[in-house]
């Protein structure tokens, strides 16, 4: 037994990396995991995520931390699981072909309510595609990839410093809502250096997930607290519990009937939508007066926003709404914009998230789509050629 | 076969207190002895009249109490499959996850916490399968887990397909003119992949399973047992092997214990139909685990 077992269970505080840096997205990603407690990473390399699985194989075991590189990402997934119900704040990092893999125990931790946090440093697909290039092709696919009803939450960084302080977040919000979070980051942010600041460690708050105050004999592990989620009784607290994947009841007691159905599954997603105040991010530039909108997010949201620049300097009134949590799609902030009569969607993809903010703008606001099929950004010009 | 190979520790004792009612109350009496170590809301359990689940399970609550694992460090994870429903019944922390992957779920649990005694518990066509992958790599690590797999030759849950282990010329639904195939010889291949510690029996050998759960789980390492359980309704009953009881009959004749085979026999651990099955523990090797080379790593790291 090694003296470094307890940090996984009780990370020791690493104040090692406070201060300003030049980091990679990547490293950036990594360091904010470190920074939020994560003491468990499970990964298998892939382009364009490897920096991160490369950099925590460095500094996990420093601070008595686990890594480990496993067979694949179907095991990588289920092994943070392990690792999360077992105490650990847990992490992997992956691409499109890995994230595919991923999708089956990724339903799992939503329905056995473990929380974790899964990176997806998103290159051009469809398959093997462009593995060394951008896309933001997944989006779809984090929201719905794992099958059944699944309500996911997923962050996209728009800089290495996003990438440090939404991997944070996405671990506060994980624990607290006792969910699979999925930081969406894409490749050109994972590749670029840039300033990134590490503030000592407790400034950022971080959210822990709620515990069981009642006696073992007592405890159900799927019974929710007032805001939905379930306390939740780690491996080896003398709790016995029932953890599955099947549908099931209160006391993690396998019905596989339409009754239990109905009232785990829509809890699974209200517990998700109604707290969604306490973890939701937007960025609103120059939206005051905007006539015309441009909803873009991750690298993207930095090239429209010189759009939007160039735009205005032609006499234009356009705005930039960046939704910083992707999913949910924060749909009541974007519809508080109602006086906008033109939604520009900016992504790397065909059209993913343009479905939902033709959704949510539709009955007020034509929305356009300017995207590409991966492999590059969308040029300011082009958005701004779509906002006229 | 004998019983000379059987180690002293292996009596058919029980651990448990049944206390009787104060009034005498018979229902009491009958008690199951390791009924306090079952959900008992939980049951009725799923599995049918003669499968070879429950005594695996059985042994196995046995070997916990005999290697003195304590209770809140008893940790049980499953994949799908009949084998896999284990974590419903067992008063363990318990986790059922998905097809194929209680292997690396176990072993981020292990590794999170090292005190825990952590059992992956599952069918033949969940571990060797779907999951086969997971399991010569745990094995090639030398993961601190406990792997029992109960191999019934076929797919029970979902009505009797062959699968990894389904001996060659078996029927099944998904094999009706006779397996094609060659099974995985599952001692073999453990050994082949790096397991610590591997045996085999089958369900009619209660005393050896209770007496190899009860030494395996006060081992290190990945360790492996097969466990050999009928499947009446599906495999049984196709194969004309027949009831519980008869395949029970049928390790009876045919059940060979390692120690009694000749070096240069050409009777190996692979399973054919109705010819003999070697039994007995294959591998038992104290080497360093995962967690002890992690060890190192750490350390070196701090340095």
């Amino acid at each position: 037994m090694s003296a470094s077992q307890n940090l996984v269970l009780h990370p020791e505080v690493d104040a090692s990396r406070t201060g300003a840096h030049f980091l990679l997205g990547d490293h950036a990603c990594a360091e904010g995991a470190l920074y939020a407690g994560c003491r468990f990473f499970a990964g298998y390399p892939i382009t364009p995520a490897t920096e991160i699985s490369e950099h925590l194989a460095e500094r996990l075991p420093e601070l008595g931390g686990q890594f480990l590189q496993m067979e694949d990402e179907i095991a990588s997934m289920a092994a943070i699981l392990g690792a999360s119900v077992a105490g650990a704040k847990s992490m992997t990092a992956t691409s499109g072909p890995g994230f595919s893999l991923m999708m089956e125990n990724l339903g799992l931790g939503y329905m056995m309510e473990v929380p974790t946090v899964v990176v997806n440093v998103q290159r051009g697909g469809p398959s093997t595609g462009l593995p060394t290039s951008v896309g933001q092709q997944d989006m779809m696919q984090a929201r719905f990839g794992s099958h059944g009803d699944i309500t996911m939450i997923a962050l996209a960084p728009k800089s290495p410093q996003e990438a440090f302080d939404l991997t944070v977040h996405a671990f506060s919000i994980a624990e607290r809502l006792r969910t699979p979070v999925l930081v969406m980051m894409d490749e050109v942010v994972a590749h670029m250096h840039e300033r990134v600041v590490i503030p000592p460690p407790g400034e950022i708050p971080i959210h822990a997930r709620p515990k069981p105050d009642v006696a073992p004999a007592k405890y159900r592990p799927y019974k929710p607290g007032p805001d939905l989620v379930p306390p939740m009784a780690l491996a080896g607290d003398g709790f016995a519990v029932r953890f599955t994947g099947l549908t099931h009841d209160e006391t993690g007691k396998a019905v596989t009937t339409y009754e239990a159905q109905r009232l785990l599954v829509p809890r699974l997603r209200e517990k998700i939508l109604r707290n969604r105040e306490t973890y939701e991010r937007t960025e609103l530039y120059r939206t005051e007066d905007a006539s015309t909108l441009v909803v873009a997010y991750g690298i993207t949201a930095r090239v429209a926003r010189r759009a939007v620049d160039l735009a205005r300097a032609k006499g234009q009134p356009v705005g930039l709404f960046r939704p910083a949590t992707v999913w949910p799609f924060p749909e009541e902030k974007l519809r508080s914009l109602h006086h906008v009569r033109k939604v520009v969607v900016a992504e790397i993809n065909l059209g993913q998230v343009l479905l939902e903010v033709e959704r949510i703008v539709g009955r007020y606001a034509e929305a356009i789509h300017v995207g590409t099929a991966g492999g590059k950004v969308p040029s300011p010009e082009a958005i701004v050629e779509a906002c006229e | 076969m004998t019983d000379e190979e059987t180690p002293a520790s292996a009596g058919g004792t029980i651990s448990a207190e049944v206390t009787p009612a104060p009034n005498g109350d018979l229902a009491a009496l009958e008690l199951h002895p390791y009924d306090h170590l079952l959900r008992s809301e939980a049951l009725p359990h799923i599995w049918c009249q003669g499968c070879g689940i429950g005594t695996a399970l059985g042994a196995l609550l046995h070997g916990f109490e005999h290697a003195s694992v304590p209770v809140e460090k008893r940790v049980i994870v499953s994949g799908i499959g009949c084998s896999s429903r284990v974590v419903y019944y067992a008063k363990t922390d318990a986790y059922h996850t998905t097809h194929g992957r209680a292997i690396p779920f176990a072993t981020g649990v292990k590794l999170t916490n090292p005190t825990l005694n952590v059992v992956v518990f599952a069918g033949d066509g969940d571990l060797f399968a779907i999951g086969g992958n997971h399991f010569m790599h745990a094995a090639r690590r030398n993961m601190d887990l406990l792997v029992v797999c109960i191999n019934n030759f076929n797919y029970g849950m979902t009505g009797g397909q062959g699968g990894p282990t389904t001996p060659e010329g078996a029927l099944s639904t998904t094999t009706p003119y006779g397996n094609a195939e060659r099974p995985f010889n599952l001692p073999e291949f453990a050994a082949a992949a790096g397991a610590s510690y591997v045996a085999r029996w089958t369900t009619l050998d209660v005393r050896r399973l209770q007496a190899t759960f009860t030494e395996a789980l006060a081992r290190h390492g990945f360790r492996f047992v097969e466990v050999l359980a009928p499947c009446p309704v599906s495999f049984g009953k196709t194969n004309k092997i027949g009831t519980g009881a008869e395949e029970m009959e049928y390790y009876y004749a045919l059940e060979i214990l390692k120690s009694r085979i000749e070096s240069t026999s050409h009777v190996g651990t692979e399973i054919v139909l109705h010819r003999p099955i070697v039994v007995g523990k294959f591998v038992d090797l104290e080497r360093e685990t995962f967690l002890d080379r992690y060890a190192r790593v750490v350390a070196k790291a701090k340095e």
